[in-house]
């Protein structure tokens, strides 16, 4: 076999592709369709809270038309990082969309693999005695038993080696819980015996869709196809193109350094890479290495709750009050600490944010330009959602007629644009894991699972 | 002296994880590329200075040749999407760097 060809719809299952560059990918004869559905990129909320990044209507669009061509042309179909955060929820929520599209098209059974991705607390526990659990980065929050308990669920990263364990099995369709972006991709190249330095490099490139093409997009499929000795990427579009700078420039994305990558037992090195533009608007690559890491270090990610929310957006245009309005806001929120007195001030948050002025980079803000006109918005966090409704709902009416000194506008401060003003946002959450663990088996923690959309759950496999 | 964002092709902030920011700053121009990365400005004082970073929270600066191209990261000062971030994608964290003015 010279090479094979990976299809990657788009950047995140449920954003999206046009139909006409998926058939025009399907008529490449790709050996695979292959599309990543996670991210931790829209924060902790997903992850602890359970619930998916895109809609069920935008997950039911995509996986459609992606079944109907895998089925069609008889390749495997593998989702990776299902429902976004690849929980066991977030997975189920998955299978409950394709066992609906099965039905409605009463298509023909074909072999069907989950693959877990969640880490019971006993086996975290045990390693954390060991002192084996280490935060991935400086902020990171301590982690204790304790924080653990509180934790709704811990994901990791899986490998390539449960997912090529899963196509060695002869799955059709895979759903995959919480993996490393690229290792789906490079499973299929590894699994058909290719370079695994290229095939992960590949991946990296090709998870996100055709964002390395120039426009770049996550939105619009693209094609791999790994050789002995190189890789090859193209866009499916073709009024899109990869130029020999846009993926060179892709491996900045998303990571901490330009070309030192890690993933789950591997590290990858991409200085050395050489990118030739082929024409065709296709690009190859050569050169990628990488080293398999000793011990075989997996990713926790959990979550927590920490605060319920209550938020309210108005507008000021009011020249004298956007003159003093952090001092005005330090007197708004003094004030409703007195006017709760009986509650202790720590056990709740009131913040404020003001847009035109500091809002998106806070202390940060270089430039200190008078608007004419800001968004002011203003939160009040606290242990439960009864208390910050109520605290927030003080803040909100005493900042509307909060009599400033120097005012002149007495019938009101803010420009509310909506009825009812205040906000009930929900819990807030923070990553209270974000470790990395050893593992002795690449795939011992990440159970293969046989699944139908007509009888539900077989056995392990 | 000229400003950053007028030599760059692409000047961007975005996660790097829930816990890190990282800045890219590409150029499609070599010339443009070697002036930038050849003047020094972009170093950990500058940078230290401008996002208000103890220097040990700065992870990283590197210039690769290759995709003419370098990357800052650095640790954020409050994890994406909990209480008191700002920019939970970190996408807007970059407009300080393009006023870098590089001789």
């Amino acid at each position: 076999m010279d090479c094979i060809r990976i299809l990657s719809p788009c950047g995140i299952l449920g954003y999206g592709f046009p139909t006409s560059s998926l058939e025009r990918g399907m008529a490449m004869r790709p050996d695979a369709i292959v599309v990543d559905a996670g991210s931790t990129d829209a924060g902790p909320h997903k992850l602890g809270a359970k619930t998916a990044i895109v809609s069920r209507m935008a997950a039911r669009k995509d996986l459609e038309r992606l079944i109907d061509a895998a089925l069609g042309s008889d390749i495997p179909l593998i989702v990776s990082s299902a429902g976004g955060s690849g929980g066991r929820e977030h997975v189920m929520w998955t299978l409950s969309i394709i066992e609906e599209i099965f039905r409605a098209g009463s298509l023909p059974e074909v072999d069907t693999c989950v693959i877990w991705a969640d880490i019971p607390d006993d086996v975290i526990l045990k390693h954390m005695e060991r002192g084996e659990v280490t935060p991935l980065d400086a902020k990171v929050p301590k982690l204790d038993a304790a924080r653990l308990e509180e934790t709704t669920g811990v994901v990791a990263q899986m490998g390539v080696e449960p997912i090529v364990k899963a196509l060695e099995g002869g799955a059709r369709i895979i759903i995959a819980g919480r993996a490393y972006d690229p290792a789906p991709f490079a499973a299929v190249g590894i699994f058909h015996g290719f370079d695994a330095a290229l095939s992960y490099h590949m991946g990296k490139v090709l998870e996100c869709g055709a964002l390395c093409c120039n426009p770049g997009t996550t939105k619009d499929c693209m094609m791999g196809e790994v050789y002995e000795d190189s890789f090859v990427v193209y866009p499916c579009d073709p009024d899109r193109k990869c130029t020999s700078l846009s993926v060179a420039a892709h491996t900045f994305y998303e990571k901490d350094h330009p070309y030192i990558l890690h993933g789950p037992g591997i590290e990858m090195d991409l200085s050395q890479c050489t990118f030739e533009e082929l024409g065709d608007n296709r690009v190859r690559v050569k050169g990628s290495r990488l080293d398999a890491t000793d011990p075989y270090m997996i990713k926790l990610e959990g979550a927590r709750l920490v605060a319920y929310r209550t938020f309210v957006i108005a507008g000021v245009r009011d020249p004298l009050l956007i003159g003093k309005v952090s001092q005005v806001e330090d007197l708004v929120r003094r004030s409703v600490q007195e006017q709760y007195s009986e509650i202790d001030p720590s056990s709740y948050s009131i913040d404020f944010y003001n847009y035109g002025i500091d809002g998106v980079m806070g202390l940060l803000e270089p430039l200190h330009d008078t608007p004419h006109e800001i968004c002011v918005m203003f939160e009040v966090l606290s242990s439960s959602q009864e208390l910050s409704n109520a605290i927030c709902a003080s803040v909100r009416s005493t900042f509307m007629h909060y009599g400033y000194e120097g005012r002149k506008s007495t019938a009101g401060n803010l420009a509310f644009p909506f009825a009812p003003s205040d906000v009930p946002f929900g819990p807030v959450y923070e990553f209270s894991v974000y470790h990395l663990m050893p593992v002795d088996d690449p795939t011992a923690l990440f159970p293969i699972q046989r699944w139908s959309p007509y009888t539900g759950f077989g056995g392990e496999t | 002296m000229t400003r950053l964002v007028e030599l760059a092709k692409v000047l961007r902030s975005k996660n790097s994880g829930p816990f890190l920011i990282t800045l890219d700053v590409l150029f499609d121009d070599r010339r443009n590329y070697e002036r930038v990365r050849d003047s020094g400005v972009i170093c950990q004082d500058t940078i230290c200075r401008i996002y208000n970073l103890n220097p040990s929270a700065l992870k990283c600066i590197v210039f690769f040749d290759a995709a003419m191209g370098v990357k800052i990261t650095y640790d954020r000062s409050t994890p994406s999407g909990t209480c008191f971030d700002r920019d939970v994608y970190g996408a807007q964290q970059h407009a300080p760097l393009m006023e870098l003015q590089i001789p």
